[in-house]
């Protein structure tokens, strides 16, 4: 646990310290509040609802884009620059170098994508929406987030360099969501089995409704598990071969 | 303190190192010379369990690295050939992350880096970061994070690599500084820098030790004498027979050549002014006489030639005709080499300059292998 908390507490002020964290901030509340005014408000009557759940659906896309980019600053950074073999021959097992990295990228991604929180607040100016409902879809973004930034994690662990590493994450998200195109035109059972695995299009859509449904917990949560024990993996048949 | 037993080390069917055996007593201050390619890297990164050899053993303080590496990582202390530096941090909270990692107390750790500062000479660069020093401050960084636990084992890969000659200088103080400390292994192919520095020698070629011990101990079996050559107008039996009554010369090779016989002798001290008066005398025309000092740099030039071919195991052969050539400073690298404790030498022109080992194709390849960054067995792992 010490060590968990050494290197995550070290990861956050590396983001804090350099400008691609603040970047990738700003990028994020940037084009969050356009897609505010230009989709989710936009120039139409709409239901405080329909707003919220336009906001959320976009939110949760810069979210999961925002994940991928992560990804270049988790392990394959420290590879690219040659720390790795810092944690590799200090006594550190490989799920702790993991952890603490993932769980650094999972707060930082959290401050900022709930610096949004001004957004929906806006709501209430001219319309009423209910707190529960703001919270879910927070929760599914957080929950989307860190599924994200583990599938980014593993991607990290695989290769050297840090731009790679963004391009599998993103081959890797788009091929599960995609999966959910697929299995909207392939017949039962496959259908639903192949539109399962679909992070954003499946299961965050009964967050940004309202809806929070243990399936859907328990499926981010089974991927954030299995990709953080492959990328545990990988560094470990790494480390010592 | 260190147990190494026929470790193999293969990339897929290239071998890195080939059935190194070897052992370091506690305290010991040993230096791994070799080519580019020659196995230094692969055989440093195998003790610091950053690399698992495919065949062997490998044992400090009777720990087995193959299964217990997690408890070998907590006696030594790493310096790749690249520092892991993150740039961004100041260099007193680099060196406190590196120590909190090697599961040091806060305390401990701040109690330690002023020590380890003063060692290093960081003193005045604590609160800067990292970003913003020069490239051999960053090397004092990579010593000191390797030293901030006080490790039983210190691993330095190639720790002068790139530093301009007063820096050189300052680098060795500062590694024989931490001597006595640690039990130190270090890797070079600058033969000055390891024989200035270490107790013992390991010289490494194509991945097999070549041969090893002290500085004196190689001189003596296989260097510090004069390597004579000799043309003489005469048959070889005559010139044979006028050589015999010379003392303390030995008699390597007399071949019958185009002019007469060509001779290639040895003794351990200068006799060419016996020799040429007992050729002389004996009626026979001398044609050419030369001496030459054969020491370290000149059997480490031997080995290195000697088995370029590299398909038969090394054996040392003091009569090769390679084992002589003129005493130098041998740097491989191209770079300065200054040092002689200490700076003056590296100001003073050299009679003659050393022959300039260009790597082979082949260990060109290897040297990629071996330098490839701070990184280790991944990247070996996708490369082979």
């Amino acid at each position: 646990m010490k060590n968990i908390g050494l290197i995550l507490s070290r990861e956050l002020s590396s983001y804090l310290r350099t400008p691609s964290g603040y970047v990738i901030a700003a990028c994020l509340l940037l084009v969050n509040g356009l897609l505010f005014n230009a989709r989710a408000v936009g120039t139409g009557a709409k239901y405080s609802s329909e707003v919220l759940q336009q906001f959320l659906i976009d939110a949760g896309g810069t979210t999961m884009i925002a994940a991928v980019i992560f990804s270049m600053r988790m392990l394959a950074e420290e590879r690219a620059n040659g720390t790795r073999t810092l944690l590799f021959t200090s006594p550190v097992r490989e799920a702790e170098i993991v952890l603490g990295k993932f769980l650094a990228a999972l707060l930082f991604l959290s401050v900022i994508t709930s610096l949004t929180i001004y957004l929906p607040a806006l709501i209430f100016i001219r319309g009423k929406v209910s707190i529960g409902h703001i919270g879910a879809g927070y929760l599914g973004m957080f929950l989307l987030g860190a599924a994200t930034l583990s599938i980014g994690m593993f991607a990290s662990a695989l290769v050297k360099n840090p731009f790679l590493a963004v391009l599998l994450a993103a081959v890797f998200v788009t091929t599960f969501e995609l999966a959910w195109w697929v299995g909207q035109i392939t017949d039962p059972p496959f259908k639903t089995f192949v539109s399962y695995v679909a992070p954003y299009m499946k299961h965050f859509h009964p967050f940004r409704r309202g809806l929070v449904q243990l399936s859907d917990i328990v499926f981010y949560a089974t991927v954030i598990g299995v990709s953080l024990l492959a990328s545990v993996r990988v560094l470990q048949s790494q480390r010592w071969q | 303190m260190i147990r190494v037993e026929r470790v193999t080390k293969l990339y897929g069917a290239h071998a890195a190192v080939r059935d190194l055996d070897f052992s370091i007593a506690e305290g010991e201050c040993v230096g791994f010379l070799g080519l580019n390619g020659a196995g230094k890297t692969t055989t440093l990164r195998i003790l610091s369990c950053l690399v698992a050899p495919t065949s062997g053993s490998v044992k400090i303080r009777d720990i087995d690295a193959e299964t217990s590496p997690h408890e070998i990582r907590k006696l030594i202390g790493f310096l790749p050939d690249t520092p892991p530096l993150y740039e961004e941090m100041r260099v007193g909270e680099y060196l406190k992350f590196a120590g909190r990692l090697r599961q040091m107390s806060a305390g401990a750790v701040r109690d330690r880096i002023p020590h380890v500062a003063r060692t290093c000479g960081l003193e005045d660069v604590l609160d800067a970061p990292i970003s913003s020093l020069s490239h051999g401050y960053k090397q004092r960084v990579g010593i000191a994070q390797a030293v901030i636990h006080e490790p039983a084992l210190l691993i330095l890969d190639e720790p002068i690599q790139g530093l301009d000659p007063v820096q050189i200088v300052e680098m060795r103080t500062m590694i024989r500084a931490l001597r006595g400390q640690h039990t130190i292994l270090l890797s070079s192919h600058i033969l000055s820098e390891i024989a200035q520095t270490c107790d013992r020698i390991l010289m490494l070629h194509e991945g097999r030790i070549a041969a090893q011990g002290t500085e004196s101990e190689l001189s003596g079996r296989f260097g510090e004498s004069f390597q004579i050559r000799l043309e003489a107008a005469g048959s070889a039996e005559k010139v044979r027979a006028a050589l015999a009554s010379i003392e303390g010369l030995d008699i390597i090779e007399v071949r019958e050549s185009a002019d007469g016989c060509a001779a290639t002798l040895r003794s351990v001290e200068d006799v060419r002014a016996r020799l040429s008066q007992a050729v002389v005398g004996a009626g026979i025309g001398l044609l050419g006489l030369r001496a030459e000092r054969s020491g370290l740099e000149s059997i480490f030039l031997s080995l290195s030639r000697g088995h370029g071919g590299g398909a038969e195991p090394v054996g040392l052969d003091p009569v090769a005709p390679e084992a002589t050539v003129k005493t130098a400073p041998l740097n491989f690298s191209g770079q300065s080499e200054e040092t002689d404790a200490d700076a003056h030498a590296f100001r003073q022109p050299r009679s003659s300059a050393p022959p300039s080992v260009a790597p082979a194709p082949e260990k060109e390849a290897e040297a990629r292998h071996e330098s490839d960054e701070g990184d280790v067995a991944g990247d070996d792992a996708i490369k082979h």
